[in-house]
């Protein structure tokens, strides 16, 4: 009986101690092959997922935007580099469609030439009103806002408009608009 | 050897990021879809740029005349862009192979050669110099004009960017120092030193250079000159910091403590060598007899944040200097500080190993308002219960670990994506059934419907093709009848039968009857022919007429054929690609979670390790502190002795209460920016730490 008490305060012990072995082993050292290793793998999984991501995308714009009804509205800037772009709105057919507050890496994006997507939608043949408003602050902090509006007509095929701000660093900024 | 390899390889890194040059910049833009891929490619959106121009260019090699497509005006530049934004995405073995498709179909040697230099510094970074000097090989001046004669060298030359001859250069030095060319890399070093852009770097490779190629004193007379450059740039100045810190650790080694002092002289007090720098000058006087100016630096220096390895060192090496000194009393006291110093922030280190262990260091790491910005090093560090990340700075800014560390965000980026797009296909096949509901039962009746205006419709189109046939006979051959009307042509065939009956009973008519038959004959043709041209001209009109309504008709057909298909297509053929999708994505969920495991273990062990090493250089300092009091209170006498301890016991329960509030206020604290030192030390970790 004393013996196989002592066995099981042995055992307890014992347990403990494995217990307290994590906390005090060191763990092991990663290599730069495991890195490496590690790394291709993760480019594989990136490679699958935006392999996927592109098929899904574009079935999601086959089922939501049928290239009959779709429409695509771009917004680029031409303006000077102190001309801040804080807002947009977008109306189509009198309906406010989209609205975007700019951050500094999206106005810093516009600004080096890229094109931002701001609106896709679906609309039937025909001409329809666009109306495109923005906010902005001029080189002296001063804000303003402008407007212009066009017409979009729509053919079977789909429709993209790009909404241009042309302007300096002022508040000479107009809007235009480009068919594509 | 001091100046070790490791040493400069962070400088390459350093240098090349500063200086890499996109192939995206200045792209003139002739697709609108493009330019969205620029748009978020600017903003670093790695991922979104590159599934939008995957999609883009799919799109593109689907159609049958690409040549309409406005992307094939912007082809160039999207494929160079493809092997572009892939390296930016760290995909380094896509980005391999996209650019050296470049390499073999563009048309434009300034593109090439841009693709060249970008597959070069790709090999670079993943420590391949040879191959990084084999990409930098496929670099040429000369425009072949056999393949392209109709081209002109304007054309084939294309726009060179600023600096790329430098670049170019820069980077062969580079692979020739990895390499172990040192010859080589010295004489391209030694023709770039008047390039401003990289002086610092340049100045600082071509050092190391010169002393691997055992020409150490030319090399040491170069880093000297990088040591006393005037500048202003934040990154060169801690470059220059650097090499003096070096310099100067040599000549104290190399028991030249005197010259050693002057070059930690040059070292900025609030910059990030600031610390390792007053610790050796506080040693090079030491090193002299001057403990009573070693004191100088080392109590700046003992002021500092305590989990600065050079602080915990002074907290040593200032009572060391005054035992010295003889003030053995001062001395005792100063060693029981750092003893209960050390005592408390291995405490700390047990914590954030803890931490660690229960996954709140890889909580933090993906935590959104971590990475938002280029501080995420202190932005970790506010996060509740995530581990003290000032012991971990220079490992955070280690190659290594950056890896790990984008590559553990960028796979919890994936996760999200992956699981956002599995909830999103639950809602298409929502929508399909949707309007399968609503259009199945409908598309029979309007095709019921349809089919009879179908064959009415045909059946119109013939009766108008066959009036069009007869108007183009009339014009050649005219027949005045078949220009009658309804009412004309009854009574025509009233006369014609009235004269066959004349001819055929001649008997039973009266001429009074023949006569009035013959006038009606001839009322009926003289309109006829009088109004002939009328007619005709009126008919054709018609005709023109029915033709518009023809050709608004058969929009509307055509309309409502393309409605008709676009009802059925809108949940027609989805389910096999949805069922196809899904099963890749539960794949990748699946190999993702195994990967992100890994890598997440990678990380802990890493920051694990590193703690683990802090903690036992604390215990050294520790045994040592321990033995340096004992060996103090030997040095005073008895009754001094008790004193001694009394006042000790005193100083030490207020220092442990004074660590107690210390350790409950240090997160509010924390929340604030951390002055001094520490914050240094911080932005140029992160200076250090290359973008990608």
């Amino acid at each position: 009986m004393k013996i196989k008490y002592i066995n099981k305060i042995l055992l307890v012990i014992t347990l403990v101690a494995l217990s307290a072995v994590p906390f005090l082993a060191k763990a092991a050292e990663v290599t730069q092959e495991q890195i490496k290793g590690l790394d291709e793998q993760v480019q594989d999984i990136k490679q699958d997922v935006l392999e996927l991501t592109t098929e899904l995308s574009l079935l999601e714009e086959k089922l939501l935007f049928p290239s009959n009804t779709q429409v695509s509205l771009f917004v680029s800037l031409y303006s000077g580099k102190k001309f801040v772009l804080d807002a947009m709105q977008i109306k189509l057919n009198d309906k406010v469609v989209a609205k975007h507050l700019y951050t500094f890496k999206e106005l810093e994006a516009l600004r080096l030439g890229g094109v931002q997507r701001i609106y896709t939608g679906n609309i039937n043949t025909g001409d329809h009103s666009l109306i495109a408003s923005f906010l902005g602050r001029d080189a002296s902090g001063e804000q303003f806002k402008g407007e212009a509006d066009f017409t979009v007509n729509k053919a079977v095929g789909p429709k993209f408009v790009e909404i241009k701000i042309t302007g300096g660093d002022s508040a000479d900024q107009t809007i235009s608009f480009q068919d594509w | 050897m001091l100046l070790r390899s490791g040493i400069f390889i962070a400088a390459f890194l350093c240098s090349l990021s500063s200086y890499a040059a996109s192939g995206l910049k200045g792209v003139e833009l002739r697709d609108l879809y493009f330019g969205e891929v620029l748009f978020y490619a600017y903003q670093d959106k790695y991922f979104e740029a590159l599934e939008r121009l995957d999609s883009e260019l799919i799109q593109y090699y689907r159609v049958d005349e690409s040549n309409l497509d406005p992307l094939s005006l912007n082809l160039g530049q999207a494929e160079f862009s493809v092997g572009d934004i892939e390296l930016q995405y760290r995909m380094d073995k896509r980005a391999g192979k996209a650019i050296q498709a470049v390499l073999g179909r563009g048309i434009d040697l300034a593109t090439r050669n841009l693709a060249a230099l970008d597959l070069a510094r790709m090999y670079f970074r993943k420590n391949d110099a040879e191959r990084a000097l084999y990409a930098l090989d496929l670099i040429h001046d000369e425009v072949d004009m056999t393949k392209y004669p109709d081209k002109s060298v304007e054309d084939l030359r294309g726009v060179e960017p600023e600096n790329f001859k430098v670049d170019v250069l820069y980077l062969r030095a580079l692979a020739y120092i990895s390499t172990g060319q040192f010859s080589n890399a010295v004489d391209i070093l030694d023709s770039l030193r008047n390039e401003a852009s990289i002086k610092g770097y340049v100045l600082y490779n071509l050092g190391i250079a010169l002393i691997q190629a055992q020409q150490e004193l030319p090399g040491l007379e170069v880093l000297d000159e990088l040591g006393r450059l005037e500048t202003r740039d934040k990154a060169l100045l801690a470059l220059k910091d650097k090499v003096n810190l070096k310099i100067a650790y040599r000549l104290l080694d190399s028991a030249n403590a005197e010259q050693a002092r002057l070059y930690f002289q040059r070292i900025r007090l609030d910059g990030p060598y600031s610390n390792q720098a007053l610790l050796g000058a506080g040693w090079a006087e030491a090193a002299l007899d001057r403990y009573d100016r070693a004191l100088v630096p080392w109590t700046i220096l003992h002021k500092r944040e305590k989990t600065n390895h050079s602080v915990q060192e002074a907290l040593m090496a200032v009572p060391y200097a005054y035992g010295k000194l003889q003030a053995y009393g001062k001395s005792a006291n100063m060693y029981a500080e750092a003893m209960d110093m050390y005592v408390y922030e291995i405490s700390r280190l047990d914590d954030s190993i803890k931490a660690i262990r229960g996954g709140k260091f890889l909580e933090a790491l993906v935590d959104e308002e971590t990475g938002q910005d280029e501080n995420w090093v202190v932005n970790l560090r506010e996060l509740p219960d995530a581990p003290e990340t000032r012991y971990m700075l220079d490992l955070l800014a280690s190659s290594d670990f950056q890896t790990s560390y984008n590559n553990y965000r960028d796979l919890a980026d994936l996760k999200i994506r992956i699981e956002t797009w599995l909830a999103d296909l639950k809602v298409f096949e929502e929508i399909i059934d949707i309007r399968r509901a609503y259009q199945e039962p409908l598309l029979p009746i309007v095709g019921d419907r349809f089919e009879k205006i179908d064959a009415r419709a045909k059946l119109r189109l013939e009766q108008r093709n066959s009036l069009a046939g007869k108007i183009k006979n009339i014009l050649i051959a005219p027949r005045p009848d078949f220009l009658a009307t309804a009412d004309e042509r009854l009574a025509l065939d009233r006369i014609t039968a009235f004269e066959h009956y004349i001819a055929e009973y001649p008997a039973k008519v009266t001429d009074d009857q023949v006569y009035r038959v013959k006038r009606l004959r001839g009322v009926l043709s003289w309109r006829l022919q009088s109004e002939y041209d009328q007619r005709l001209t009126d008919a054709y009109n018609h005709l023109l007429s029915l033709d518009e309504t023809t050709k608004a008709f058969k929009k509307q057909y055509s309309s409502f054929i393309r409605t008709r298909q676009a009802a059925t297509q809108s949940y027609e053929g989805y389910q096999p690609v949805i069922r196809r999708l899904r099963t890749g994505l539960l794949a990748a969920q699946r190999k993702l979670k195994g990967v992100m495991a890994k890598q997440g273990r990678f990380l802990e062990t890493m920051a694990e390790n590193e703690l683990d090493r802090r903690r036992k250089r604390l215990e050294d300092y520790q045994i040592k502190a321990r033995f340096a009091l004992a060996e103090n209170y030997d040095r005073v006498s008895g009754a001094d002795q008790d004193k001694l301890i009394e006042e000790q016991n005193q100083l030490r329960e207020e220092r442990l209460k004074q660590l107690e509030l210390e350790k409950e206020a240090r997160k509010t604290e924390e929340k604030a920016p951390s002055a001094g030192d520490s914050l240094d030390k911080d932005s140029s970790i992160l200076n250090n730490i290359p973008s990608n």
